[in-house]
C-alpha cells in the first residue's frame, strides 16, 4: 500500500523515536552526567575533536559517489561560508555552482 | 545578581532569535526535500523534525536511510553527530543549574548550537534571565518543524528528477559546516585528511554503513585529540 502524506509507518516511526531518544540523551543526559561527575580528559578531548572529522569523513564519502561538478562546487560553497558565514546562502551557492558546472558540460 | 526565569526573558529570547530564522529556514527546507526523496511521508518528516530537532544528524540519517530503515544505523548516526551537544549543557550550567522540572528539561530539549551561542553571549553581557534560552529554543524549534514541512510539500509539488542540483544541498550543508569549523591548516588538515582517507578506505573494503563514517570520524578525532594533548604538554 502506498503511504499517504499523513501515514506513520511503524518501522520508520521506531527509527525516528530511536534518533530522538539518542539526541535527547546527548542534550539532557550529557548535562546530567557532566554535572554529577568529571569525565576523563581523554574522553573530553575526543568529544571536542569529533565533529569536524565526522563531517570531513561524510563529505569525502558523499563526494566519492558524485560527479566532478559536485566535487568542484564544494570549493565555492566552502568559500561562500568562509566569506559570509550564512548556511542558507552557502547551500544556494553550492547548488548553483553544481547547476552551472553541469550546464557547462562538466 | 540571582538567576531568574520570567516571561520577559522568554519574550526576549524569541525576539533575539528572529534574525536566526534566515539561516535556519533554508536548511530546514533542504532537509524536507531530502526526506521526501528518501521516501518519508509528511507526517514522518514532521515527527523527525519535532523529536530530533538537529539538522545535521537528520540529514546524515537520511543519507543512510534504507527501506525499511536500519534503526541501529540511524540511531548511531544521530549519536555520533549529536555527541557534540554533551558539553553544551555543561557550558550552559550558569542558567541550567538554577532551573528545575519542565523548565530545565524543555530548555535542554530545544537547545541547539545557535541558542547555545546566543545564550552564552547574553550571559556574558550580564543577562540573568534563564527564560531567554527557552524562548530562543522554542522559536527555533517551531521554525525548524515548519521549514522542513515546507520543504517536503514543495518537493512533492514540483517532482524533482534524481539528478536535480538541489540534491547537492545535503553535501553542500556539510561542506558549509566544515567551513564553519575551520580553525587553521596546521590544526585541521591532518585530522580531516585522516578522517577522509580512513572513511574512503573502509568504503573500499565494502564495510557496511555507517562503519566507514564512524571509522573516519574516530580516526580523525583520535589524531586531533592526540595532537592537542601533545601541544598542551610543556
Amino acid at each position: 500500500m502506498t503511504p499517504t502524506a499523513m501515514t506513520l509507518r511503524l518501522d520508520v516511526t521506531l527509527a525516528i523515536i530511536a534518533m530522538g531518544l539518542v539526541t535527547y540523551f546527548c542534550r539532557a543526559g550529557g548535562y546530567a552526567i557532566l554535572r554529577a561527575m568529571r569525565t576523563p580528559p581523554v574522553v573530553d578531548a575526543l568529544l571536542r575533536n569529533l565533529p569536524a572529522p565526522l563531517f570531513a569523513a561524510y563529505v569525502a564519502l558523499s563526494l566519492s559517489r558524485q560527479d566532478m561538478a559536485a566535487v568542484l562546487a564544494s570549493i565555492p560553497c566552502a568559500a561562500a561560508h568562509m566569506r559570509w558565514g550564512n548556511f542558507g546562502l552557502s547551500i544556494v551557492v553550492g547548488v548553483g555552482a553544481v547547476a552551472l558546472l553541469r550546464w557547462a558540460g562538466i | 545578581m540571582p538567576v531568574i526565569f520570567t516571561r520577559n526573558g522568554v519574550r526576549r529570547g524569541v525576539l533575539r532569535g528572529i534574525p536566526l530564522l534566515l539561516g535556519i529556514a533554508p536548511f530546514g527546507v533542504v532537509v524536507g526535500v531530502i526526506a521526501l526523496r528518501h521516501g518519508l511521508t509528511l507526517a514522518e518528516t514532521l515527527l523527525m523534525s519535532a523529536l530530533v530537532f538537529a539538522g545535521a544528524s537528520q540529514l546524515l540519517a537520511l543519507e543512510l536511510w534504507t527501506n525499511p530503515p536500519d534503526i541501529l544505523a540511524v540511531a548511531i548516526a544521530a549519536l555520533v553527530v549529536n555527541i557534540r551537544m554533551v558539553p553544551i549543557g555543561a557550558a550552559l550550567s550558569f542558567w541550567l543549574d538554577h532551573m528545575r522540572g519542565w523548565r530545565l528539561w524543555t530548555s535542554l530539549f530545544v537547545t541547539v548550537d545557535h541558542s547555545f551561542a546566543l545564550s552564552v553571549a547574553e550571559h556574558r553581557a550580564g543577562g540573568r534571565d534563564a527564560g531567554f534560552l527557552l524562548g530562543l529554543g522554542v522559536l527555533t524549534w517551531i521554525a525548524w518543524v515548519a521549514a522542513t514541512a515546507a520543504g517536503h510539500v514543495l518537493g512533492a509539488a514540483i517532482s524533482l528528477a534524481d539528478d536535480n542540483p538541489i540534491f547537492f544541498a545535503a553535501p553542500a550543508s556539510f561542506v558549509a559546516i566544515l567551513a564553519a569549523l575551520w580553525r587553521s591548516a596546521r590544526q585541521d588538515v591532518p585530522p580531516w585528511l585522516l578522517a577522509a582517507a580512513t572513511a574512503l578506505g573502509a568504503q573500499a573494503l565494502s564495510l557496511p554503513a555507517p562503519m566507514p563514517l564512524l571509522a573516519g570520524a574516530f580516526a580523525g578525532a583520535a589524531l586531533g585529540a592526540w595532537r592537542e594533548g601533545r601541544e598542551a604538554r610543556p
